[in-house]
């Protein structure tokens, strides 16, 4: 979930900056030469792919995918994600540049923490357990996005405790629905492409 | 899907120098990201107006842009005037609402739609890739740059593939709905759009050093600074000058 504009105090605002300044450097070192056309690539999928709807309940979420980014990029999560969310904010006007620190270290910090998590573990041989990995990605991306977004809030100001909970518990079915459907890309990888699993 | 129908066009905003216009963006956003004062909110109202008179856009259309912005917005007014401590105005059953957290509400509210009306005005009345070259010229690290062109360049044509996808299994009787079968599918049907990325990525960079590629990238197209640039610089510059002055001063 995107935070508008206008709405953080000035030090999460500065933190989340910092915090994706560092992310976003390491992220860009660790790149060589031949690896920025995959990166961009693989940055367009995401892209596109979390404009798709899935049904939950009576109503529809769009994807996030941000465990699966994490797996799939590491470190590079973080300019990844950057480009998706600066382009969403040119084109969309989702977001804008003030928040745009703290937006990306919400979606990217949780993706790298399941690349840390979950890389090793999704190459495992039986494809069960490479799609509990890949569930466990998922969901747990969701939940820590949704769990750093609700602190964003709350740092900001105590008054905005209940936008907070209500930001958690809307994420709470999504979390579900993404671990499945990142628990089925993983077993699809891993029986197509392994190489991909492979970074 | 990702094309910006209001980088077309003849007017004087769409000629100014994207190098100013981040700029000028970047410094308006910050400054007033974080300002609670109505005074300085009613000063910084003045400029996406006159703005919005030079870049000759729709009213129309501009509305239709910033509607889904006030979502959270509108989330934010169910919930703080509630929650914000103060002098009670009326209450909704439990619940009261104080002076202070309709104020607050009000002032996010402005704010964040001046944010976004100026962003909006700024940067969509230039295509992408005069931005992301812009981008270069202001500094910033040129791998990320080319990440920046590269992504940009290939979201059509990755969207296509997944048109094509989709429709392929809407061919096939796809009906998506709240079930296992649904899920699979479409996790499915990403890994497919992951797989492609993948391999075109491949054939770019083999494409690329065929080419002769050696780590830059050039450019036919070239900015040249005008003296209206400059002008409008100035003017901008002055327009700050007020703006610090009221918030500080």
């Amino acid at each position: 979930m995107h935070i508008s504009e206008g709405i953080l105090s000035a030090p999460v605002l500065l933190s989340g900056a910092g915090v994706t300044m560092v992310g976003t450097a390491l992220g860009l070192r660790g790149m060589k030469e031949e690896k920025i056309p995959r990166t961009a690539l693989l940055s367009s999928a995401f892209f596109v792919a979390s404009l798709v709807h899935v049904p939950v309940g009576p109503s529809s979420a769009h994807l996030i995918l941000n465990g699966l980014v994490g797996i799939l990029l590491g470190w590079a999560a973080f300019p990844a994600i950057l480009l998706g969310l600066t382009l969403q904010a040119a084109l969309f006007q989702f977001g804008g540049l003030t928040t745009l620190g703290v937006n990306t270290m919400n979606m990217a910090l949780p993706a790298v923490i399941c690349y840390f998590l979950f890389h090793v573990w999704v190459k495992n041989k039986s494809p069960a357990l490479a799609g509990i990995a890949g569930f466990l990605a998922g969901f747990l991306g969701v939940l820590l996005s949704g769990l750093m977004v609700a602190l964003s809030l709350v740092f900001t100001g105590e008054y905005f405790r209940q936008v907070a909970r209500l930001v958690i518990i809307v994420h709470l079915p999504i979390m579900f629905i993404e671990g499945v459907v990142t628990g089925f890309i993983v077993v699809f990888l891993r029986k197509v492409k392994p190489e991909i699993l492979e970074g | 899907m990702i094309d910006s129908p209001f980088s077309q066009g003849k007017s004087i905003l769409h000629a100014l120098d994207p190098r100013v216009k981040i700029l000028v963006i970047s410094l308006y956003s910050f400054l007033i990201a974080v300002e609670r004062s109505p005074a300085v909110l009613l000063y910084a109202s003045f400029l996406p107006l006159v703005l919005f008179f030079l870049s000759r856009l729709r009213i129309k259309e501009v509305a239709k842009r910033m509607l889904p912005v006030n979502g959270f917005i509108l989330l934010l007014w169910l919930f703080l005037p509630f929650s914000f401590p103060g002098e009670q105005v009326f209450t909704l059953g439990p619940l009261a609402a104080t002076r202070e957290g309709i104020f607050y509400c009000l002032i996010l509210t402005w704010k964040s739609n001046l944010i976004f009306l100026t962003t909006l005005l700024l940067l969509s009345t230039s295509p992408i890739f005069h931005l992301v070259h812009a981008l270069h010229h202001l500094k910033l690290p040129s791998r990320l740059v080319q990440l920046f062109y590269f992504t940009y360049r290939y979201i059509p044509v990755m969207h296509r593939e997944y048109t094509r996808l989709s429709q392929a299994a809407k061919v096939r009787g796809f009906q998506p709905g709240n079930n296992l079968h649904t899920y699979r599918s479409t996790g499915y049907l990403i890994g497919m759009l992951i797989l492609r990325a993948y391999e075109r990525s491949q054939r770019i960079y083999q494409a690329m050093l065929a080419r002769g590629f050696q780590g830059t990238f050039w450019t036919l197209h070239h900015f040249r600074w005008r003296k209206a640039d400059g002008l409008a610089g100035l003017i901008f510059f002055l327009y700050f000058l007020g703006l610090c002055y009221l918030k500080w001063l």
